[in-house]
């Protein structure tokens, strides 16, 4: 813990080590980050189990300081995406990562959450979240074990040790970052940035399919 | 024990002679005229005393113009399935309800209407259940493509045998899991608001003591909520902090597990059946394989009998150990009891692992056997098991039953009675808790269970309390079970014939069935001699269980309605498939 707070090359006496600690601003703000991440208390599917089984006695994350799984996204630090994300589930999650306040991070558990997975071709799958959330880490497995999800949130620890105050905290910035728009359910989901897109892709349809089936033309 | 298992076959006679029996090769049961169905069902209600409605599905049998209604009967004293199939036109497809016979239908008929698109006259409550109001088509009809289709089999002809890789994205026009209906404009679009679900429910608006008008509200619990055993949603009616209504809400998890497994190998299907019931992939696995094993008519070696019967009985242990572990949480003993169902449930896993090579999705069972042999290591690793568990159960019973906060909780709240557990299709441990003694492992016996001496439990009172007394009867009695599967193991061969990646299914139908630890999971299979399966359906126990809910719900408090969830145990990869 003194080794990552104190700058390197810093020297402290023999007698005040331990006592002082000689750093610079982000290195103490973001070490009081990577410490104390919340995880939003939400589970999806299958990699929910693994993410309780790791923060349960035998694996136990609250040796990173992540014990505390907040029911709230308010209080949440970062979200564990633990599991596959359904068209009908992701209007949700997206509006509980607009509630969490930032600095926010998203981690994508497992093969589901990072691309779909085994479910991609399903018809009401998203295929990974990060069409919706800008995802931090990636943890392949399916599911990943407790060990590798612990990986992988130290990779999330590591990221948030080389975010500089000065050009990476963009929540401190004027404008902030804008919320997503959630998305809404109508014949398929609709992402609200490519209503353009859809409306140009349903016209180009018309002539080539039947009034009563919806199917997509492939070769 | 129950010896009526020669029911269905022999005496036909008895049924009247509007009952066609299915003669087709490889089919099995009756046909019924569909405007007949319902007169049917109260008839073997009434007169035969097939008092339980397990299953309510459906089989689209494009080109042709058919669509075939699958019903499985049983009677609650044991035996075999009843199975009785009506013919639809695809066109019309319309067929009176059952839910004012066999209420246990509600929500497999909503299923049916969503993914089938069969309309049920008279079903109280008929809304989309699975996907959402406003969804486009019919899903499991086989002329409706999802955004990614690609083809009807596995492999896919433009993959293999060359080994190219497609990325399904680049075929959508949309470059998105996609598929809008021609001149959709999406601005124009106003979306379901739930008012339809709303509106569906009771509305007890009562004149107070005073004389003043008090209204009810309502409360949507989930789909994020810590309580909910994942993304499950009810939507409660409140009269002050009394239920006065409620609906289950589900969906939020629904991954296609059907339609993906139709386009499968038969094989192929196997990973994914571990995914349904996530914690109990053993379970899921031996279900699949005694369906496929029914088309296939082959059976496994003796050993692979007993490795299989250990497995299934280890995860029983494991879904109830966390079945009750959570069931404290909602109770509000946050997190501590969990630790302690989560250490044991390690070990098995461990032994699972050693086993099969993954933690939670074993992938363990094969048509005719099980995949590995199991050495001397695991099954010293077994025997450590079975030498701790009892003593652990032990001491989990001596800190949790002693609890006055448990049983205040816990006893008389949620009450089931058995008449509605058995018309609401209920099965597993919430069925035996309501004094049903009913278990499919000597109801139906399959595999080798009828070798071994083990009681079923069954519990009197229909609450809360009783559920958890039960599973912890119930680890008891497969430790018993397992004890005697080590002791009379036999060695030999863990599989029939070669390893083989293709089975050559020969054309029928399946239902194979196995008293998973949640009830009874069964898996109905049409196979038309292709390489997939031409219908895959998974009854999911956890998801007719939830017919019930609403029920137990009525009259009690907001915070009971958690606990009588957490009491019924459901895991939403099966509930939603």
């Amino acid at each position: 813990m003194k080794e990552s707070l104190n700058s390197p090359g810093v020297q402290i006496p023999e007698e005040l080590s331990g006592l002082v600690a000689i750093t610079t601003l982000d290195r103490i703000y973001n070490w009081g980050r990577r410490n104390s991440l919340w995880p939003l208390m939400s589970g999806l599917a299958c990699c929910a189990i693994e993410m309780i089984c790791t923060a349960a006695s035998r694996y136990d994350f609250s040796r990173f300081g992540m014990e505390v799984m907040r029911p709230s996204p308010r209080q949440a630090d970062f979200m564990l995406i633990s599991g596959t994300v359904t068209k009908k589930m992701v209007p949700q999650l997206v509006r509980l990562y607009n509630q969490m306040p930032e600095p926010k991070y998203v981690v994508a558990m497992g093969a589901c959450a990072s691309g779909g997975g085994p479910f991609k071709e399903g018809y009401s799958v998203v295929p990974g979240i990060d069409k919706f959330l800008p995802v931090d880490v990636y943890i392949p497995g399916c599911p990943p074990t407790p060990q590798a999800l612990l990986n992988g949130l130290m990779k999330l620890q590591e990221k948030i040790d080389h975010q500089a105050l000065k050009t990476d905290a963009h929540w401190y910035k004027k404008d902030g970052s804008a919320p997503i728009p959630v998305p809404i359910l109508g014949p398929d989901l609709i992402d609200l940035r490519k209503v353009e897109q859809i409306r140009l892709a349903s016209q180009v349809q018309q002539p080539a399919s039947d009034a009563d089936n919806n199917e997509v033309p492939h070769e | 024990m129950s010896d009526q298992s020669a029911v269905v076959g022999t005496v036909t006679e008895v049924f009247p002679d509007w009952f066609s029996p299915d003669s087709r090769p490889g089919y099995a049961g009756y046909i019924v005229p569909s405007e007949r169905m319902r007169e049917a069902a109260g008839y073997l209600k009434n007169r035969k005393h097939f008092d339980m409605l397990t299953s309510v599905t459906s089989a689209d049998y494009f080109p042709e113009d058919r669509i075939e209604m699958v019903y499985h009967f049983r009677r609650s004293t044991g035996g075999e399935p009843l199975r009785i199939k009506c013919f639809l036109s695809r066109v019309e497809s319309q067929i009176d309800s059952l839910v004012d016979v066999f209420p246990g239908a509600e929500l497999q008929e909503r299923e049916v209407w969503d993914l089938m698109g069969v309309r049920f006259t008279g079903h109280p409550d008929l809304r989309r259940i699975l996907t959402w109001e406003g969804f486009a088509g019919h899903p499991l009809r086989k002329d409706w493509k999802e955004p990614f289709f690609e083809d009807e089999i596995k492999p896919y002809k433009s993959r293999w045998p060359e080994g190219k890789f497609i990325r399904a994205e680049e075929k959508n026009p949309l470059g998105d899991n996609l598929c809008f209906p021609p001149g959709f404009d999406p601005e124009s679009w106003v979306p379901d608001k739930d008012e339809i679900l709303y509106k569906s429910m009771t509305r007890v608006a009562k004149a107070g003591e005073d004389g003043m008008d008090s209204d009810t509200i309502i409360v949507n619990l989930g789909p994020q909520h810590p309580s909910t055993h994942g993304v499950f949603r009810m939507v409660a009616r409140l009269d002050g902090e009394t239920v006065v209504d409620l609906k289950p809400v589900m969906g939020y998890l629904h991954r296609n597990h059907e339609k993906i497994g139709e386009r499968n190998t038969f094989l192929g299907n196997m990973p994914f059946t571990d995914r349904l019931d996530y914690i109990c992939s053993m379970s899921n696995n031996f279900a699949y394989a005694l369906a496929v094993e029914k088309l296939l008519n082959i059976a496994p070696p003796e050993r692979a009998e007993y490795i299989r019967v250990i497995m299934a009985e280890l995860t029983r242990i494991v879904n109830h150990l966390v079945a009750n572990g959570f069931l404290m949480n909602d109770l509000g003993a946050f997190f501590t009891p969990v630790l302690y169902s989560l250490e044991e449930r390690e070990f098995i896993l461990d032994f699972f692992e050693a086993a099969s090579g993954s933690r939670m999705m074993c992938n363990y069972y094969r048509f005719g056997g099980v995949v590995r042999d199991l050495d001397e290591n695991m099954m010293s690793m077994l025997k450590a098991i079975l030498e701790r568990l009892p003593r652990k159960m032990d001491e989990l019973e001596k800190y949790l039953i002693g609890s006055e906060i448990v049983r205040i909780r816990s006893e008389g709240v949620g009450i089931l009675t058995p008449e509605a557990a058995i018309a609401n299709s209920a099965t597993g441990p919430l069925l035996r808790a309501s004094g049903v003694p009913y278990d499919l492992r000597r109801a139906d016996p399959y595999s080798i269970y009828d070798r071994f001496d083990f009681d079923v439990c069954v519990r009197y009172h229909g609450d809360i309390y009783d559920r958890f007394m039960l599973r912890i009867d119930e680890i008891r009695q497969s430790i018993r079970i397992l004890k005697q599967a080590v002791r009379d193991m036999p060695s030999g061969p863990v599989l029939t014939g070669k390893p083989q990646y293709q089975v050559r299914v020969p054309a029928g139908e399946a239902y194979g069935r196995v008293e998973g630890p949640k009830g009874e999971l069964g898996f109905y299979l049409v196979s038309n001699g292709k390489t997939n399966p031409a219908r895959y359906h998974v009854r999911a126990p956890t998801f007719i269980n939830l017919t019930s809910l609403a029920g137990m719900s009525r009259g009690n408090k907001v915070a009971d309605v958690v606990t009588i969830l957490g009491s019924i145990d459901i895991v939403l990869g099966e509930v939603d498939r």
